[in-house]
C-alpha cells in the first residue's frame, strides 16, 4: 500500500501523484504508440473509433460528470463539427484551420444551447437538449444546398502540411494525438479555478453562487467547451467514416454518447475513455457471440436488449461505472484483507428533491 | 378556407389525444416518483403488441382486446417499478432518466425477438370501419372520432378515480408529499408501484388507439418523444396540463404540416417546447416553485 505524504500545496495539483502513476501511464502511452505495428488493420480501425469516441466522451464528461448538466443533444454538436469539417474541406481550407473552425462553430452552437440551460434544470434541460437535437437534425436534412440533405456528403482524406493521411496508421496517430491532447487539456482545466467552479456547480448550485461563482458564465462555458470537444470528435468522425448523412446524428446517437459517460463512470476522465472503448467493442463482442445463438434472434434486437441490460445493470449495481469497478478492485488489493463493502457505498439523495417544499 | 382549418384542427385533436395519453403517463409517474419515464412510448408499443396478440391469435373482440392489453401492461408496469426503479429511487434525476432509457432499449429489443411480433408492421382491426362523420364541412374518420371519444372517457374515469376513490386520493397524497403521505398511513412504495401500473395501463390504451392510424411496429414507441413536448407545454406534473398539452401539440403539428413548408411538421412540437421552456418554464398549468435557502 502506498501512502502519499503531502508536504507542499503544489503536490495537490501535480499531473502525476506518484512515480507508479508515471510508470503505468508511460507504459500505456508506449503501447498505444506501438499499436499500429502490433495489431491488424481491423483492430486499428476500431482503435480509431475508440479515440474519436473518447474525445466526445471527454467532452460530455466535462458537462455531465463535472458540471452536472444533462444533455441528450450531443449528437447535434457531433453533427455540427462533422458538417463544418466537410464543408470547409470542400472549400479547400487546410485541416488545421478547419478542425479549429469545427470546434469553434460547435462551441458557438453550444453557447446557444447553454443559454436556456441557465434557467432549466434536470428533466427540463434533458428535454430542451433533446428538442434541440431533433431540430438540428431536421435542419441538416432540409438545408439541401449546404449539407446535401439526406444524400449526405462525402469527405476526402486529411491533408496535413502537405502529407496525405490516407493510411490507417497516420490517421490513428492523428486521432490518438488529439485524444491525448483533449485529455491533458481537461486534466489541466479541472485543476484550475474554472474546473473547480464546474465541480462546485455540480455539487450545489446554491453554495457555488454563494462562493461568488457566476453560474450563468460557468454553465455556458461548460456547454461551450463540451460542445467544442464534441465538434473536434465530429470532424474526426466525418473523416473516419468518409461519408456523413443526417441519420448519423440522431437522438439515438445522443443517447449512445451519454451511455459512454454512464458506463465509464460519471465524474472521472478515465471513465470517458473506458466507456468509449466499451461502446465500440460491445457490438463486436455481440457479433462474435451471435455465432453461438439460435438463428431466429435478430442482431438488432439482441444488441438493443444487451445494451439496455448493461445500462440498467450498471446503474443499479455499479453506479460508478467501469472506472468505479476498477477503483474497487484496486482498493481491495491495496488494503487486503481489510476491504469493506461499505467503503464505496453511495448515499441516497432523498433530501435532494427537485420539488422544493 | 375555414373548412380546411377545421379539418386540420380536428385531425390534430385526434392525433393530440394519443400524445395526451402518453404525456399523461409521464405526468402520473413524474408526480409520484419525480422520475421521468423515457420508456413510456415503448410501454405504449408493448401494449399495442399485446392488443394485437389478443385480437389476432386469441380472436377476441376489440373491447376485450383493450381490456387485455391494459391489464397485462398494468402488471408489466408494476414489475418494472419493482425490479428496476425502486432500487434507484432517490438517486439523481439523470441516473433515473438513463435507467428508463435502458428499459426502453430492452423492451424494443425483446419485442423483436418474440415469435409472431418481430420487426414487421401490423395493423389492428377495429369495429369502426371506414365510415366517416361530417362536422361543419370537415370530414373525420370514425376511428378518429372514437379516439377522441375514448380519450375523453378515460379522462373522465381518471378524474373520478383521483377525486373519489380511496386509492386515487392516496396517489394524489403521495405525489404531493411522500413523507406526509407516509405519516398518514399510506404505503408509499406500494402506491408508487400502482402508479407505474396505472401509467403503463394508460400507455397501453394509447397504443391501441394509435394502432389504426400509425400501425404497430417495434419502433412505434418513438412517438413517445413527441409526448415530452406535450407534457412540458402543459406543465410537467399537471394531469389536465398533459391533456391540454397533448392537444396543443397535435393541433400545432397538423397546422404546421399544412401551412408551413415541408419539414416543419416534424419539428413543430420541438420548436413549441423550446419556446415554452424559454418563456414559460413551468408550462401552462405548472406550479411555480422557488428554492428557499
Amino acid at each position: 500500500m502506498r501512502f502519499i505524504f503531502k508536504t507542499d500545496y503544489n503536490q495537490d495539483i501535480r499531473l502525476f501523484q506518484h512515480g507508479g502513476q508515471m510508470f503505468w501511464y508511460g507504459l500505456l502511452g508506449l503501447v498505444l504508440l506501438a499499436a499500429p505495428f502490433i495489431v491488424s488493420g481491423y483492430v486499428l480501425s476500431q482503435l480509431h473509433f475508440i479515440c474519436i469516441y473518447a474525445i466526445v466522451g471527454l467532452g460530455l464528461m466535462l458537462l455531465v460528470g463535472y458540471t452536472g448538466q444533462i444533455s441528450l443533444g450531443h449528437a447535434a454538436f457531433l453533427g455540427v463539427g462533422a458538417y463544418t469539417e466537410a464543408l470547409l474541406q470542400g472549400a479547400g481550407v487546410p485541416f488545421v484551420v478547419s478542425i479549429c473552425c469545427a470546434a469553434l462553430f460547435a462551441a458557438i452552437v453550444g453557447v446557444i444551447v447553454g443559454l436556456p440551460a441557465l434557467r432549466l434544470k434536470g428533466v427540463y434541460l434533458a428535454i430542451a437538449t433533446l428538442a434541440f437535437n431533433v431540430i438540428v437534425e431536421e435542419i441538416i436534412t432540409r438545408w439541401d444546398s449546404v449539407t446535401g440533405g439526406s444524400q449526405g456528403k462525402s469527405l476526402k482524406a486529411i491533408e496535413l502540411f502537405g502529407w496525405r493521411l490516407s493510411s490507417g496508421e497516420s490517421f490513428y496517430y492523428l486521432s490518438l494525438a488529439l485524444a491525448a491532447l483533449s485529455c491533458l487539456a481537461l486534466i489541466n482545466l479541472l485543476r484550475s479555478p474554472t474546473g473547480r467552479a464546474f465541480v462546485a456547480i455540480r455539487d450545489s448550485e446554491i453554495s457555488a453562487s454563494c462562493l461568488g461563482i457566476n453560474l450563468a458564465r460557468y454553465k455556458t462555458l461548460s456547454f461551450a467547451l463540451s460542445a467544442a470537444l464534441t465538434g473536434i470528435g465530429g470532424a474526426l468522425y466525418a473523416h473516419k467514416v468518409g461519408f456523413i448523412s443526417p441519420e448519423q446524428f440522431t437522438l439515438i446517437q445522443s443517447i449512445e454518447l451519454v451511455t459512454i459517460v454512464i458506463i465509464g463512470g460519471v465524474g472521472s476522465l478515465h471513465g470517458a475513455v473506458l466507456g468509449a472503448a466499451f461502446i465500440i467493442l460491445l457490438p463486436q463482442a455481440l457479433s462474435i457471440a451471435k455465432d453461438w445463438l439460435p438463428e431466429s434472434i435478430p442482431q438488432a434486437g439482441l444488441q438493443s436488449v444487451v445494451f439496455g441490460l448493461i445500462l440498467v445493470g450498471f446503474i443499479i449495481f455499479e453506479p460508478y461505472g467501469l472506472y468505479g469497478r476498477w477503483l474497487k478492485i484496486r482498493t481491495y488489493f491495496d488494503v487486503f484483507p481489510f476491504y469493506r463493502r461499505g467503503t464505496f457505498r453511495r448515499q441516497r439523495g432523498y433530501l435532494r428533491s427537485e420539488r422544493l417544499r | 378556407m375555414f373548412t380546411q382549418f377545421l379539418q386540420l384542427t380536428l385531425a390534430g385533436i385526434a392525433q393530440g389525444c394519443v400524445y395526451a395519453l402518453v404525456a399523461l403517463g409521464f405526468v402520473l409517474i413524474y408526480k409520484a416518483t419525480e422520475t421521468v419515464n423515457f420508456a413510456q412510448g415503448d410501454l405504449m408499443m408493448l401494449g399495442a403488441f399485446f392488443g394485437l396478440t389478443a385480437s389476432t391469435v386469441l380472436g377476441w373482440p376489440y373491447w376485450a382486446t383493450i381490456l387485455f392489453a391494459v391489464v397485462v401492461m398494468a402488471a408489466v408496469g408494476m414489475l418494472i417499478e419493482r425490479i428496476v426503479i425502486r432500487p434507484v429511487l432517490g438517486y439523481p434525476t439523470f441516473t433515473v432518466v438513463m435507467i428508463t432509457i435502458g428499459v426502453g432499449y430492452i423492451l424494443r429489443g425483446v419485442v423483436t425477438m418474440v415469435p409472431g411480433w418481430g420487426t414487421d408492421t401490423y395493423s389492428l382491426k377495429t369495429p369502426f370501419g371506414d365510415a366517416v362523420i361530417r362536422i361543419g364541412g370537415a370530414v373525420l374518420a370514425t376511428e378518429q372520432v372514437a379516439t377522441i371519444g375514448l380519450t375523453a372517457a378515460l379522462c373522465l374515469v381518471l378524474y373520478l378515480f383521483f377525486r373519489f376513490a380511496k386509492l386515487g386520493v392516496a396517489m394524489q397524497a403521495t405525489s404531493q408529499n411522500q413523507l406526509a403521505a407516509y405519516y398518514m398511513g399510506i404505503p408509499v412504495q406500494r402506491v408508487n408501484m400502482l402508479i407505474w401500473g396505472l401509467a403503463a395501463a394508460v400507455a397501453a390504451f394509447g397504443g391501441i388507439l394509435l394502432a389504426p392510424v400509425a400501425f404497430i411496429h417495434s419502433n412505434m414507441g418513438f412517438i413517445g418523444l413527441k409526448a415530452f413536448p406535450a407534457a412540458v407545454v402543459g406543465g410537467f406534473g399537471s394531469v389536465p396540463g398533459a391533456i391540454v398539452g397533448g392537444l396543443i401539440i397535435g393541433i400545432v403539428e397538423a397546422l404546421a404540416g399544412f401551412y408551413l413548408p415541408e419539414g416543419f411538421k416534424d419539428v413543430a412540437a420541438y420548436v413549441v417546447v423550446l419556446a415554452v421552456l424559454l418563456f414559460m418554464p413551468s408550462g401552462i398549468f405548472g406550479e411555480t416553485v422557488r428554492k428557499k435557502v
